[in-house]
Parts: C-alpha cells; structure tokens; sequence
C-alpha cells in the first residue's frame, strides 16, 4: 500500500509544497504529483461535502470556547480556502437552529478531515513514501 | 431538499471516493475499496435504520 520507492520519488525543493496545497485547496495536492483525476474527484467529493453542509445550514465553527468546538473547528480550518471564503462571506448559520443544521455542520467537519487526509495523501506522493 | 436517506447515500459516496484515493495506490484497488466502503456505509445505514425503528416500538 505505501510503498518506499525511491525512483518515483521527485525531489522539490520545498517537500511539503504538495501538503499546504493540497489543504488549501482541496485535490490542489495530487494536481502538483500529476495525478489529474485523482485530483479532480478529490476536489468534487470534499467541495461537494463543504458545499452540502452550508446548504443544509450547518454552522461554520469560529470559537474555541469549550473543547468540542476546539475539535469543530480543527475540522472546518481542514477545509482550506473553502473555510476562509465561508467565513468571510458570512455563510454557515451560527446556532444550530433547524435539524438539518446538525447533519450539515457534521458534513462540513467531515469535508475537513477528510481535506487533510488527501492533502497528507499527496504529501506521500510527492516525497515517493507513497507508490505513484 | 434532501432526504435523511439521501444524504446518508451522498455522504457514504463521497466519503467513499476520498478513503478509495487515500488509502490504497492502484487505481483498481482504489476502486475496489471505494465500492466496499460504500456498501458497508450505505448498508450499517439501512441495518441500523431498521434496528432503530423496531427498538422504538
């Protein structure tokens, strides 16, 4: 599964170009290990998650009152850009108010751990510890 | 507006394609995870589902 391969590996300059990203932008990541399609379905099913999650009302964490929304929030910073353009623009409603709401705030932590997952994925790829 | 159900099943798909692509490095074991974690997602749903409904009765 992750392989050692010393042949595939490039070697860039800076190592960790494909993780920061890969975070910022979902797929962005394995779009720079030239892995298109990969990169492509990355982005559709981690925006498509995000972008679900806003539209059923779920809440955009911005607080580190209590522990649960330290964790909330970690989730939603691993959406990148998405995150900061959301936030920026106003969207995601802030007390959960409709039943929805729960099941969107839970899409768009998702969204985000899943973010950093791929971003780590490409990583991988780009350092060769990961078979290409 | 979406269903429960339906969101379960979108969820499970996209959940699905991102754990295929990250967790194993062939395209057709990659393919082959994905299809199975979206079985087991979308069938512990419909399991779980019906186990909720008949302990509620």
């Amino acid at each position: 599964m992750t392989t050692k391969n010393a042949k595939d590996a490039v070697t860039p300059r800076f190592e960790y170009d494909a993780l920061l990203l890969g975070w910022l932008v979902p797929g962005a990541g394995h779009l720079l290990c030239r892995k298109p399609v990969r990169a492509a379905l990355l982005f559709v099913s981690i925006t498509s998650l995000f972008v679900l999650g806003l539209l059923m009302q779920g809440k955009l964490y911005s607080s580190a009152a209590d522990l649960l929304d330290i964790l909330g929030l970690a989730g939603d910073l691993g959406n990148g850009v998405l995150f900061f353009i959301s936030k920026l623009a106003g969207l995601g409603t802030l007390p959960v108010q409709v039943t929805t709401a729960d099941y969107g705030t839970r899409f768009v932590v998702v969204a985000g751990l899943l973010n950093f997952m791929a971003a780590v994925d490409a990583h991988n790829l780009r350092i060769g510890r990961k078979a290409a | 507006m979406l269903s429960h159900f339906s969101a379960v099943i979108l969820f499970s798909l996209f959940v699905s394609v991102v754990f295929g692509i990250t967790q194993r490095s062939q395209p057709r074991q990659m393919l082959i995870y994905g299809a199975r974690c979206f079985g087991l997602f979308a069938l512990s749903a419909i399991v779980l589902s019906w186990l909720m409904m008949l302990l509620h009765r």
